[in-house]
This record gives C-alpha cells, structure tokens and sequence, in this order.
C-alpha cells in the first residue's frame, strides 16, 4: 500500500519531556495543505514548543478563523482543546473562552487575510483588551486557501503569481500591533525553526497578548520571482534584531553572552525571558523606539525578526476586569449558580 | 575546512543502507525479493535469490541468516523481518524454472576443472563456470553429494529431496560428479593435466575430548560430526535412554534433536558457560528447548564415569563467573563437582581442517594450525591455479559463506584460465531509478505496518518423532505470507538527495516520523554534525549524509542513515522533488558477467 499518513513511530532512546512525553504525541493529523507551506514548518515549531515546555495537552486551547493557516490547529495536540470559529472572528472566541479559563494555555491561528482584512478589527481589540494569548499571524501575503489573492500585507509594487502587481499600501502586522497597545510583539520565519520554537515558548509564557508575525510561505501562490514574501526573498533580506529565550523558575539565567548584551524580562510564573540584543542599538522595551525601527525597516526592506517588544507589566484582559481567577468549571456548581432569588435581589439593585 | 559532501556515487553508500543485504556474504538483494513474493511472483523471487546465494530452498530453511540480526526493522521493534523463511516461501511456491536456468552448453571450451569435495561450495563453483563451458569434474569421497548439508545437517531441518533438487539443477548444466572417489594424492592430481584445482573438502574432523575415562568408555562416547554422518547414512539406528551432548554450538542442537529421534528419552545439552556465552543461534535454541532437552549452564566436563568398560555417566566441575558491565568475563572459579549418569555422550566442541591428502611438496602452504595460506579476495593458494573456498579454506564458518567464497572462486578461476590477472574483477555497481508513481502514489508499498514477526508454525512434538525425516517447520501460511512481507521496510528505495533543487522550506524535516534529517550549517568535523542532528542513533555503524550546501542559505542538509525507515514521506512532502525515492540495485559480479571487463 502507498500511504502518505505519517506513522506513530517510536524510536528506541527517543527523548521525552518532563510528563513522559515524546514529541510526536504533541502531532495532530496529517496535514492536507501543499507539500512546502509555511504553515507546516510552523505547526512543526508549535509542537515542538509545547512539548518542550511540558504542557499537558489537556490543559491547551487551540483556536483559528478560516484560512490554509487556520487549518493548522487540526494539524498538532489532537489532545487538547479546540474550535476553528468564524472568518476573522478568533479573538472573540479567545476572550470568550479565557473569560470562562484563563488557566488554559491558549494560541491562536489566523493567516493574514483572516487578521488583517475581514479580522482587523477583532485582533485590534483582542491587543488593546490585552487578551491573555498567543496569536500567531501566520503571513504568507495571500488568500492562500482562495487560490493566491492578495492580502493586506503584501507589498506595494509584489507580484502575483499572475496578473498586475499589488497597488495597495500593505499593513505591518508588527507595527499595527505596536500602535494599539499589544504587549509582546515579535516576527519570526518559518524557515527559522530555532527564533520561532524560542518565541512561541517565550509568547506562550508572557501574561497577556503576544502576537507572533510569522512569515510562512505560500508555495503554490506566492512563491515566485518578484513576490516578496518567497522563501527566496526572505531567507536573502531577513535579519535578526532580538534574541528571546524562555527560563524556567527552576532554571538560572546566564549573565552574559558574546554575542552582545543580555537583559532579563521577569515573568509572572517567576521565570524570565532573556533577551540577547543582536543589534546592541534595538531597546524591545521601548515602544516608540521599536516603532520607527519597524517602520524603518520596512522602508529598507529589512525584515526585522525576534522579539521587538515586550511590557511585561500591563495587566491582562481578566485582570483588568476583576474576573475570578478560578476557572468557571472549578467553582462549585451552588457557588456558579446560587440560584433564581439571589438572581432576583441582584437585579433589585439595580432597579 | 568544512565537511565534503557525502559521496553517494560510490555503490557502497546505499549498500550499506540495505542492512541486510549488506550483511548477506552473498548480498541476496532481500528487499528486491521481498516485494516480488509481495506480487505473488514467486519464481521470479526465487531467481533473485539464486543468482546470489545459488540455493533458495535449502538456505530458506537451514541458512545462518546473518541478514536477520542486521535488519533495519529492529530500530523500531524488536524482531526482525522473516527474510529466511521468506525465501523459503520463494522455493515453495515457485512453478518449474528449470527452462529459466543455464543450459548445458553445446560446445565447451575445452579448460578443465577439478573441484574436491561435492558441497555447497564446489557446487558454486560448477554453478558459475559450467555455464561458460568449463568441464567440472566434482570428486567426493563418500557415496552422495551435498557434503555436511547432506551428511551432517539432520533431514527434519533439510529435506533430502530439496537438496537433490538443487544440487541436481547444477548437475544438469553438464557438471560430471564422481561419488565415492576420495582425491587421496593431490599430487596424483596434479599430474592430471587440469586447468584448475578447486578443494571445497570442508572441515572434516570433529574435536576430541580427552579426559580421563576416554579410552575405556570409548563404544558410548561419539564425535558429533561423525556421528551425525552415521545416522544421516543409516549406519546408526539407535542410542541410549540418556544422553549428554557437551557443547553448546548448532551442531549440538542437531545431535540432541537426532538423539530424541533415535529413542532417547532424556537429552542433556551440557555448557560450560551462561546462555549470554552459547554459540548456537537463539532460534535453534528454542528450536530444541522446544522439543524438551535440557540446556545445563556451568557445567564443565572433567572425567568419563565407567564401569566394568561401560559408560555410566560423566564428572562435570560446577562453574561460577564473574561477568562485567560489557558482559565480558572477568572472573571464574569452580565451586562444586557433580556427576551426572547417562548411556551416551556425545562430542559437539568443533571442528577443524585436515589435510592429509596434500603432500608437503605440492607447493600449498599451511599455517601453524594446517589452515592453507588462501588469498582472501582471489581464494587462491600459494600454488597458482590451486583454490579453496568454503570450510576448507579459513576453517569453520557455514553455507552462504561457502557459496560466496565458491563465486570469488569461480571468477579467479575463470581469469586464470584466460590469461588475465586475478584482481581484475569488476567492481560493484548500482542502478537508481525513481520509484514515483504520482501524487502520493509510488510503486513499493511505503506505508509502515507496525504487525509483529509472524510465528512459524511446526509439526506437533508426537508426530516429528516418529520418522528420523519429518520436516518440522511446516512453511508459512498464505496469510503469514500477506502480513510478513509488508513488515519489509524496503530499505533498498533509498532516500536521493538533490541539494540544487532545496528551497529549505523544512517539510521533510517536519514530517520524517523519525526526525533523521536536519538543516543546519555545515562544520568541520561530523562529531558536530552529528550533534547537530535532530535525532541521531551512532550506535550502528551507518554513515551521515551530508549535502552539498543548500542554494538559498548555504547550509547542508545532513541525514542519519542508522535510523530511516525508507517511509518515503520526505520525497512525498516535498514542493520541488528535491528529495526523491530511488529503487537501488546493487549490481554485483559473478563469473559470467566478468567476461565483459577482458573483452572491453
Ligand atoms: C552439524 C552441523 C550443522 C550445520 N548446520 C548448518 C546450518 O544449519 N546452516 C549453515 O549455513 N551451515 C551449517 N553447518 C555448516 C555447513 O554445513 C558448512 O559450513 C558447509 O557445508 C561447508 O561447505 P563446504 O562446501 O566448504 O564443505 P562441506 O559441506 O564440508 O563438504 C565437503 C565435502 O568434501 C568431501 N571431501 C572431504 N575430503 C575429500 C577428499 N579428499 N576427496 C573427496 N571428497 C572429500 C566431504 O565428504 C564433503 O562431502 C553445519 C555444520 C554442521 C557440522
Ligand atoms: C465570511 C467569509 N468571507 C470570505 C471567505 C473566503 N475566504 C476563505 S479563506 C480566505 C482568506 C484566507 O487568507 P489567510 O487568512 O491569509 O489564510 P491563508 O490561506 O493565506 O493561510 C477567504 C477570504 C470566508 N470563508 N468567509
Ligand atoms: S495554498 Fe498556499 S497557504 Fe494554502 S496550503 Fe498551499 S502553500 Fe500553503
Ligand atoms: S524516508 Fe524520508 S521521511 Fe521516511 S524515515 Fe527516511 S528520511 Fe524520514
Ligand atoms: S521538503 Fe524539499 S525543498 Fe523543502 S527542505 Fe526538504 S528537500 Fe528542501
Ligand atoms: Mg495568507
């Protein structure tokens, strides 16, 4: 028989994370997206992080709108939770379900047609709200799962496949998020599996937003010569600005590295993330500073990666709104639901 | 100075990935094989196997298999694939090929060769140079042909007429056989005017063991190998109700068996040393265990037991080792006596060469130990135009080994004859063709079976008792056929790089369910490399692939060949063919095909 499923395999000597585990039980289905897509190698680093962060897949949620990247969440943790919801409509889901568990280890999938067109307004609330998250803007410049139309991000003057070149000023997921208020920023490549395994632990740890700006090439739509969002055109203009590393409270940070200077961010768990300034000039945690970076280097054509921001300090969305900590499905049954007359003296207050 | 690409050109790189072929003294190519009983294309598999290893049904039943140990499917389970009973499911169910072997040729070329001693490896020798019209004569000196696989090895394990009818599809290529025609002067030989003498005489003399006793106990006491010879020729018909084979090597495991078949009631297979230290394989082991001898571990022989001239039992010194970490012996000490009382005893301590027949001044040279001085590429002696292969030559080793020393034999023979050197010998070669069929879609099953290792079924223990010649092991059946093959991992499709074509988008990597491969910059030394691996198992000595560098980054792909299982999802995966499946035959040389490097 000729298959092209990917078997359960495991290896004598193959390593296992602190919960017994093996990477491969961090696997979902097989994928059905083109052989090549971006989106694969990211749903690789996806698994990876979490495998190597020991979450129980019990304790995850995944959650996408529509896209080729959306179908990812089908594609790693069978075992966890998960929806794929609404074109553009995550976000509201992801509040929904942190309001009722913000226990829950949480990453979002979207592409950038699903974020930054029909979503745009979803994610811009979902950061200013300071939604505790991980959001991985998987960018690959086109409606891929639509055969290959231009997004919002790709560049003025890219090419298509076929037809006219783009005329349309693009949107920087990075910069957009800077200017309403996300409190972990980064860009990463899914051809850079070691930046984006680093990140998405380190996103998956920040408290609050964490949006991740994967560049994650089409291969069948916008993989071509004058497309700027091709493996060849990253892998040539891609650059690395901050270093971002995941401790854990048990593990000691390092005190310097030769390869420029290193700045500990504490976590709330007591872990830290560590930076390691590739650009000793970049400051990820000054927001203005990080803007005009940005926004210079995307008039260069650099593509800026790493962490470019992090606030470690803003309260989160539960937070803010003074919401129970203790997961819904936690608090006893009489406590969540004390019944109709105390329904009724509640709303006499407000009469 | 960074790492050098792999050189995948050289034949051995992907040989070697075909473990068990690359294990195979003959490299039967078993994967091939393999997918055509897959097919139902029996006697095509059956013509695979004997263009290599000349007899499919008998080494598909009584074959050393030292392919199985190496089978790549033990990286992921513990048993390996079935190859040698699947080659007896090639000679079981093959139609009449006799149309499809060489023919006795109308003309011969007039060179004569003598070959000594009618086993298998003599008979390879016959194999390949009748055919091209050498006259071989074959001399044995006892009454009927196969040597110790007719002599020696018991025929509820080998059936007499699977022998014959292998033996006799070489015969009939017009080799001449004389039986009962001892050579007893290699001198006289010699005189005789052949072109070539090949002396495949095995290692005809069982060890002795001489402890105080042996003399006066003498009628019970047996050498293995000749005793086995007595029975298989019918000239013993019966021994004692208890009987002790000391050693614990196949040839003990076929004196116990026999001894059961001959009436005794209680066998006793008597070690010196731990099971860990056996030499016979694990499956003749549980072959006899089966059959309810005793395997007695620590027991070091001492003395024969008799009285008034007759056998009463045996001294044994009670043995305890001290074993290392690395199951190496370090220690020992005796820590008691037991006498343990039997009829019969029975010597299975080896083997060795013997050369009486073979003047001093013949000009072959023997070592201290009388081993014959052969050249262990060409299996000549020191005497031009004097081989030997098989047990004759370095001693010992078993039937796959003899038949491919018999096709080195053949090819220098062949060269000598003609005047060309005997180390022009075409090299190996191997030829790659591409196994995709379509989208997900390739012309070798790639889906992983996760079945375990099918159990050969055998006679019932009452019945296999009753007639010395029960074949025991029955085949296997039409369904054990089905679920045995698919458990083949086809490591002869080999995974074929093509570094130009890699846009480093990583899907191989992410969907190898064994994470063999890695993307990383290259190094100077392969221990770097090789830390640099995802996944990586040295623990087997398999080579690390390394690309030419990728064009978008420069970086190489790297590959650890240990642990592949040839699933094929990496060249499913990915967008631009870079990474393709390759069916690779491993072309190998016998006599005949040398033929074309005098004329080119
Ligand atoms: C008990 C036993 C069980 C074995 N079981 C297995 C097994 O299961 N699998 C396996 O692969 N191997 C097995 N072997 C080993 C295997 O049988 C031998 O390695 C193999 O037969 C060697 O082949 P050969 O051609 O070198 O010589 P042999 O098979 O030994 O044949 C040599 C022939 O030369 C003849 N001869 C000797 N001297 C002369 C002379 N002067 N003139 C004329 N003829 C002469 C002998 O009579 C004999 O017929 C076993 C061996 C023994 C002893
Ligand atoms: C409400 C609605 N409008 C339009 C569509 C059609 N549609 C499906 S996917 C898609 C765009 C997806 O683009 P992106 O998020 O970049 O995902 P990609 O396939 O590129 O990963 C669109 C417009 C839809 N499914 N639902
Ligand atoms: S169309 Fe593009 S985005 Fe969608 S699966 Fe194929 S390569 Fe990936
Ligand atoms: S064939 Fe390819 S995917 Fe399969 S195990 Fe080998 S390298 Fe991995
Ligand atoms: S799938 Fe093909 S193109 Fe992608 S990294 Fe592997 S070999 Fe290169
Ligand atoms: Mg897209």
């Amino acid at each position: 028989m000729t298959s092209f499923v990917k078997p359960k395999i495991r290896r004598t000597n193959e390593p296992l994370n602190e919960l017994g585990l093996a990477r491969a039980d961090y696997e979902g289905s097989m994928s059905t997206l083109c052989a090549g897509c971006g989106h694969d190698s990211v749903t690789a680093a996806i698994v990876r992080a979490f495998y190597e962060l020991s979450i129980p897949p019990h304790r995850a949620l995944k959650i996408s709108g529509i896209g080729c990247s959306s179908k990812t969440t089908s594609y790693f943790m069978n075992d966890s939770h998960g929806a794929n919801t609404v074109h553009g409509r995550m976000p509201s889901f992801a509040t929904g379900a942190l309001s009722a568990n913000n226990d829950l280890a949480t990453i979002g999938i979207s592409g950038d047609g699903d974020s930054l067109s029909i979503g745009l307004g979803q994610m811009a609330h979902a950061m200013r709200r300071n939604v505790n998250m991980l959001y991985m803007l998987e960018n690959n410049g086109v409606y891929g799962l639509t055969k290959g139309q231009f997004s919002a991000s790709a560049d003025l003057g890219s090419l298509p496949k076929k037809g006219d070149p783009n005329e349309f000023s693009p949107i920087d997921p990075v910069a957009f998020a800077l200017s309403v208020g996300a409190t972990f920023v980064a860009r990463s490549f899914s051809g850079d599996r070691k930046q984006l395994v680093s990140l998405i632990k380190a996103g998956l740890k920040h408290k609050g937003f964490a949006m991740i700006d994967v560049i994650s090439p089409c291969v069948s739509f916008n993989d071509h010569k004058g497309s700027t969002k091709s493996y060849a055109h990253t892998y040539e203009f891609y650059s690395k600005a901050v270093h971002a590393d995941y401790i854990a409270p048990s593990q000691e940070i390092v005190a310097a590295y030769d390869e420029g200077e290193v700045m500990p961010v504490e976590l709330h768990d007591g872990g830290y993330i560590q930076l390691r300034k590739i650009d000793a000039d970049y400051d990820p945690t000054d927001r203005g500073a990080a803007f005009s970076r940005v926004m210079a280097s995307d008039s260069a054509n650099e593509i800026l990666t790493g962490l470019l921001y992090i606030d470690e300090s803003q309260p989160d969305l539960h937070e803010t709104q003074n919401m129970e900590a203790l997961p819904l499905n936690e608090i006893p049954y009489a406590e969540l639901n004390p019944g109709a007359e105390a329904l009724s003296a509640l709303q006499a207050e407000f009469r | 100075m960074v790492m050098k690409p792999t050189d995948t050109s050289n034949p051995d790189y992907f040989h070697k990935v075909v473990d068990c072929q690359w294990a195979c003294p003959a490299h039967t190519p078993v994967p091939n094989y393999i997918r055509l009983i897959a097919q139902g294309r029996y006697s095509d598999a059956y013509m695979v196997n004997r263009a290599s290893n000349v007899f499919p049904g008998i080494l598909g039943r009584v074959c050393d298999r030292p392919c199985e140990p190496a089978c790549r499917r033990t990286r992921v389970e513990e048993k390996p694939v079935a190859i040698c009973r699947l080659k007896r499911v090639a000679a079981d169910h093959r139609y009449d090929i006799q149309d499809r072997l060489p023919k006795k040729p109308a003309q011969t070329n007039g060179k004569k060769i003598a070959l000594i001693g009618a086993g298998p490896a003599s008979f390879t020798v016959a194999n390949d140079l009748a055919p091209l019209g050498y006259e071989c004569t074959i001399f044995e000196k006892l009454d009927k042909p196969g040597g110790l696989m007719r002599s020696n090895i018991p025929a509820f394990r080998l059936p007499e007429s699977v022998l014959m009818e292998e033996l006799g599809y070489i015969l009939d290529m017009g080799v001449e056989l004389k039986l009962g025609t001892p050579v007893e002067s290699m001198s006289a030989l010699l005189k005789e005017g052949y072109d070539a003498v090949f002396v495949g005489t095995g290692a005809p003399k069982g060890k002795d063991l001489g402890l105080p006793g042996r003399q006066e106990s003498d009628d019970n006491i047996h050498i293995g190998i000749d005793w086995l010879e007595s029975v298989a020729f019918d000239h013993t018909d019966k021994i004692g109700e208890k009987v002790l084979i000391i050693g614990v090597g196949n040839t003990a495991m076929d004196c116990c068996r026999t001894s059961l078949r001959l009436g005794a009631k209680s066998v006793k297979v008597m070690a010196r040393k731990p099971r860990a230290f056996f030499k016979a394989s694990e499956w003749e082991l549980e072959d006899a265990e089966e059959e309810n001898v005793d395997i007695i571990v620590n027991h070091s022989p001492k003395a024969f037991v008799h009285e008034n001239g007759k056998l009463t039992g045996m001294l044994f010194e009670l043995m305890e080792y001290d074993v290392d970490a690395g199951g190496k012996i370090t220690d020992q000490r005796v820590v008691g006596e037991e006498v343990i009382p039997c009829d019969d005893v029975i010597l299975a301590i080896g083997q060795e060469n013997a050369f009486p027949w073979i003047e001093a001044d013949a000009g072959i040279e023997f070592d201290k130990w009388d081993v014959p001085l052969v050249d262990k590429t060409t299996f000549e002696s020191t005497r031009k135009g004097v081989f030997f292969g098989g047990d004759s030559a370095f001693g010992p080793l078993n039937i796959i080994w003899a038949v491919e020393h018999g096709h080195q034999a053949a090819i220098s023979i062949h060269n000598h004859c003609r005047g060309v050197p005997l180390t022009d010998r075409l090299p190996d070669g191997i030829k790659l063709s591409s196994a995709k069929m379509g989208m997900a879609e390739w012309r070798y099953s790639n889906a992983f079976d996760d079945s375990p290792r099918r159990q050969m079924q055998h006679v019932e223990l009452v019945d296999r008792f009753m007639k010395l010649d029960t074949e025991v092991e029955l085949g296997f059946s039409p369904e054990q056929i089905a679920t045995e093959v698919q458990r083949c991992l086809n490591c002869d499709v080999h995974t074929v790089f093509d570094p130009p074509l890699c846009e480093e988008c990583d899907a191989c990597i992410d969907v190898c369910p064994v994470e063999c491969l890695t993307i990383t910059p290259n190094a100077e030394t392969e221990g770097e490399l090789r830390a640099a691996l995802t996944a990586s198992d040295d623990s087997v000595d398999q080579d690390l692939y390394v690309s030419a560098p990728l064009p978008l980054t420069g970086r190489v792909m790297i590959k650890d060949e240990n642990i592949c299982l040839h699933c094929g999802l990496c060249a499913e995966r990915c967008p631009t063919s870079a990474w393709d499946m390759k069916e690779g035959v491993i072309e190998i040389a016998h006599a005949a095909d040398q033929r074309e490097l005098s004329e080119a």
